[in-house]
């Protein structure tokens, strides 16, 4: 380490942001896993544009990773930028205004051409005319500096320029003291069979460290400690990859084989990627036709005795609707993940919302209930997925998780788990007569119910003696015999509902520190993080808040009602226009205030805090 | 054929049973009875429906396997009430989806018989894409299409197999749609068995129901279905037992294809032409087309598949297509042996504490 001054700082938000072709995704994501491997908390943000090749050097195709890191636990990765990485004009134009004032922007001095600056929409040149000045503008030659360190390499210039991003993460990993080798093995691992562009990589990477720390550019240099985080092996882990691994790992936990239907979509197609490379553990994927095709396929493998699931999002829900519906009326296991993004219609498909809500909850033909959960968190994904599976095996019913673009592309440190520590999940197929007939001979039964759980018999094809016919016209009540019978009707339309709302759920739990708040702000899926942050950044400002967030939207825990009407004023953050909001004041008779925002991207926990202080002391948004 | 042969697998491919469980040495034989289900048929009397419920009941002993190991999958319509009366797994699911639910159980499940009931509107209309997919990957079912050319249960509409300028209850001044060819449809969705026949030709629906139970893969067989009640006489010309000596084009493999005083010759143009045997001349049989249902290349099936006409002047039956291609299913459960194999066996739980772990990690504490 350079003998500057190195500041110790408790957290920290660095965006890399350049065009989509400059690599920043794996720059914020090689960034990620060294500052994870130096033990702090973190949270990420990737954001990229819809289009995979958006017009180079332009703002649409400006491509963006943020990450918070921290010496304590944090939930969100970060509202404003300390740091900016821009490789291009077009990048520091699309980020500048999400900057503090005296943050530190760091530019790629070489792609601030003329040419360049006219395509961001710049009339003068922002490293040199004085725009900038609010800032730390650290601006170096950063794509010559890598070419030239790059020179003793068989490489063509564009080759060499490829390694700008491993140049910029040096400098950064100096500025932050975070520690290259995971980068390195990662480098090494990637690019195994190509020793050149390895080792160019390697030494852009060190060339950057070393521009840090010998050019006089940078006064100070700057240092995160550790975060206390309980004991245990941790690993970096998105939303997607972590409903993967929970999917899997529910299954394992029943003893099914796990098979997924799915077309592909975004941002849910990174759940199928996992899935079809996890063949050796039994996992099968098919790719079908369509969105229809791949809840369909999923209720055939469910029907057949796996444990079907299927993955889309919001567009593709729409057109899995009509087949949910069967899958109420066969009583079968099934986990419908659902990746919320940007709508209506094709809407915003890298952008992340929370307006699926009610469609999960309400949006089928006829009374078809469906148990709805939503994760809070990358890592949460996981858990969520297990609960989903054994939701769906024990009650024998579809099962919807709600995650969301946000969660999906985010990652965060998962401390991972025991598989002993996870719930057991039995499974038992029906294997002979369940009831006698009026002769009194031994009959299969295939609607008669569990009377705990009110789930009706399991039974596969292929069982001897148990051949029966199911299907989506109503079922007379426990023979499953076709039935247009309208008091059978009106009671099996009733034990629909009884099996899903008697599913037990744990308690709603609040976090009240003082234990005499008056305004109680609660949410439900991805907004845990900026909703827990902001309660805290409130309570700092001397608001008493209390938070409470839903994992369970169907059945909702028993005590929500309660803890509800504990409460003087109701404040509902959400990414929609107020869905649970309705949700709440109709069930409950609260006077629940939705404080909403419809904009593509996570709240920030300042906007939270700020609603939190405005409700609590004027009662109004 | 005899029903053991069916799951033997004597070239090293599977046939249609294959992984299949044969009924126990010793144990009595299965009849059509053991096959009919307690409930009450709700079909139209006269329906074409009965008739093949009943060809297949009566076929269905012949499998040599055991009930619980048929599993019957049906969409909506009409014809795909007929799970609900054959004694066997069934699912009368929803419109269109029976083809891909059907992917999807016989993709989980090697050792089940799946078989797709389905009709006109719901294989082409609303589940046109589900049927050309499946058909095009070869998954192992055998799906009866029951094209009666219109739209039964919803009370005589027309249907994607109607014939141009039908007056029906939606189409008052006749359709203006051209209908489609199910037969040309399932060859050029990639088929690798296609046949068609007749409700009321027992004999020829049983043996191609046969063939088609061997066939390992997607065996589309169309079935011409009459509906008295909203297309009556759709196919009365192919019923008449003189008209349909005349008209009716019987395929087998190897013999020359034609019917009564006329046979099949190829025209200029690549295609085929009906035509009597007496313009032929002396050497007429010499002349006319031999069928290939195995050539690899579909273009015969499909020129044979094109001879068929509003006025029906010849109309091939019979096996189109019977070729072998590996089946989907077989293909994913094969690809997971391999995976399995190459890390040296099947998974355990340490292998799953391994995979969550992956090899980014960092200890606390
Ligand atoms: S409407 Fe036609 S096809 Fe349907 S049952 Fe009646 S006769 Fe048969």
């Amino acid at each position: 380490m350079s003998s500057k001054t190195v500041e110790r700082v408790d957290h920290v938000v660095i965006r890399f942001a350049g065009d989509s072709g400059d690599g920043m995704q794996l720059t914020g994501d090689r960034f990620t896993a060294q500052s994870a491997a130096q033990g702090n908390d973190l949270a990420t943000l990737p954001n990229y544009p819809a289009e995979i090749r958006a017009p180079q050097g332009t703002i649409a195709g400006v491509s963006s990773f943020q990450v918070q890191f921290a010496d304590h636990d944090v939930n969100t990765p970060g509202d404003a930028p300390d740091v900016l990485v821009a490789m291009n004009p077009a990048a520091l134009a699309a980020s500048v205004s999400d900057l503090p004032r005296g943050a530190i922007v760091i530019a790629d001095s070489d792609e601030f051409t003329p040419r360049n600056l006219t395509k961001a929409g710049y009339t003068g040149d922002p490293l040199d005319d004085g725009s900038l000045d609010s800032y730390q503008v650290y601006a170096f030659p950063m794509t010559s500096l890598t070419v030239e360190a790059l020179s003793s390499f068989a490489l063509t210039k564009k080759e060499a320029v490829r390694a700008k991003n491993m140049f910029a993460l040096g400098v950064v990993s100096w500025l932050y003291s975070t520690p290259t080798e995971p980068t390195e093995s990662f480098i090494r691992t990637k690019f195994g069979r190509k020793p050149e562009i390895m080792n160019a990589n390697l030494a852009a990477l060190e060339a950057g460290w070393s521009y840090g720390e010998t050019a006089e550019i940078f006064a100070v240099s700057y240092e995160v400690a550790p975060a206390a985080t309980p004991a245990g092996t941790y690993r970096n882990i998105t939303g997607n990859m972590a409903t993967a691994y929970g999917l899997l790992a529910g299954a394992h936990r029943t003893g099914l084989p796990l098979v997924l239907g799915s077309y592909p979509i975004t941002p849910a197609s990174d759940i199928l990627h996992h899935l079809s490379e996890l063949k050796r553990f039994g996992v099968k994927t098919l790719q079908v036709e369509d969105e229809i095709a791949g809840i369909t396929t999923a209720i055939g493998a469910s029907y057949g005795g796996a444990m079907g699931v299927t993955t889309t999002s919001g567009p593709g829900l729409a057109l899995k609707t009509e087949a949910m519906g069967l899958a109420v009326m066969l009583e079968l296991p099934l986990v419908i993940v659902n990746v919320q993004r940007g709508g209506p219609s094709t809407g915003l498909p890298t952008k992340t919302e929370q307006a699926d809500l009610l469609q999960a909850l309400y949006g089928r033909n006829g009374e078809a209930p469906i148990p709805v959960l939503a994760a809070r968190s990358p890592n949460d994904c996981f858990d969520a997925a297990v609960e989903a599976i054994r939701i769906a095996t024990t009650y024998r019913t579809p099962v919807l998780l709600l995650t969301d673009g946000y969660l999906a592309n985010g990652s965060e440190p998962w401390r991972i788990p025991d598989l002993d520590s996870l719930p057991d999940m039995p499974v038992e197929f029906a294997s002979g007569p369940n009831a006698v007939d009026a002769d009194g001979k031994p009959v299969f039964r295939p609607y008669l119910r569990d009377p705990e759980t009110l789930a009706r018999p399991w039974a596969i094809p292929g069982v001897p003696g148990l051949a029966h016919r199911i299907g989506g016209l109503e079922k007379a009540d426990v023979t499953g015999m076709v039935s247009y019978d309208p008091d059978n009707h009106d009671r099996m339309i009733r034990l629909r509902q009884a099996k899903v709302e008697r599913i037990p759920v744990p308690d709603l739990e609040v976090d009240d520190p003082t234990g005499t708040a008056e305004t109680l702000v609660i949410g439900w899926g991805s907004t845990y993080g900026p909703i827990s942050t902001g309660a805290q950044e409130a309570r700092r400002d001397g608001v008493e808040v209390a938070h409470a967030h839903l994992r369970h939207l169907n059945p909702l825990p028993a005590n929500a009602g309660d803890v509800l009407r504990r409460y003087r004023r109701v404040l509902v953050p959400e990414m929609n226009l107020g869905q649970l909001t309705v949700l709440l004041r109709s069930r409950y008779l609260v006077d629940a205030v939705g404080f909403n925002r419809v904009r593509g991207l996570p709240f920030t926990s300042t906007e939270i805090a700020e609603a939190i202080t405005k409700f609590a002391q004027e009662g109004t948004l | 054929m005899s029903t053991t042969n069916l799951h033997l697998d004597p070239t090293g491919r599977r046939p249609g049973l294959f992984g299949v469980p044969t009924l126990p040495e010793g144990s009595p034989k299965l009849t059509k009875k053991d096959f009919t289900s307690t409930a009450e048929v709700r079909w139209c009397p006269g329906c074409g429906d009965y008739a093949i419920l009943a060809a297949f009941q009566s076929f269905l002993p012949e499998l040599g396997v055991p009930r619980d190991n048929i599993v019957c999958v049906s969409g909506i319509g009409c014809s795909s009430r007929l799970p609900y009366y054959l004694d066997t797994y069934g699912m009368h699911s929803i419109h269109g989806r029976a083809t891909a639910i059907a992917t999807g159980l016989a993709t989980t499940r090697p050792d089940l018989s799946v078989w797709v009931v389905t009709g006109d509107g719901d294989a082409l209309s609303i589940g046109g894409n589900h049927l050309i997919h499946a058909i095009r990957r070869n998954v192992n079912m055998t799906i009866l299409l029951f094209n009666n050319r219109i739209y039964g249960l919803t009370k005589g509409q027309y249907s994607p197999t109607s014939e141009q300028g039908k007056i029906t209850k939606s189409s008052p001044m006749g359709t203006v749609d051209l209908p489609f060819n199910p037969v040309s449809l399932a060859l050029g969705a990639e088929a690798t068995f296609v046949a068609r026949t007749v409700d009321s030709d027992r004999a020829l629906l049983t043996s191609i129901l046969r063939q088609a139970a061997a066939h390992r893969g997607t065996a589309l067989i169309e079935i011409y279905q009459n509906c008295p009640i909203f297309n009556n006489g759709a196919y009365e010309l192919l019923k008449d037992r003189d008209e349909s000596a005349a008209r009716l084009l019987r395929l087998e493999h190897g013999k020359p294809v034609r019917s009564g005083s006329r046979g099949v010759v190829r025209d200029g143009d690549g295609g085929l032409r009906i035509v009597d045997l007496d313009e032929l001349g002396p050497d007429a049989e010499s002349r006319l087309v031999v069928h290939d249902a195995h050539a690899a290349d579909p273009s015969l099936a499909f020129a044979l598949s094109r001879l068929e006409s509003p006025e029906m002047a010849g109309v091939p039956v019979g096996v189109f297509r019977s070729v072998s291609r590996p089946a989907y299913d077989d293909l994913v459960r094969d690809q997971i042996a391999v995976a399995v194999d190459a890390a040296g066996g099947p998974a355990t739980r340490d292998d799953l504490a391994a995979l969550l772990a992956g090899n980014d990690t960092w200890t606390v504490g």
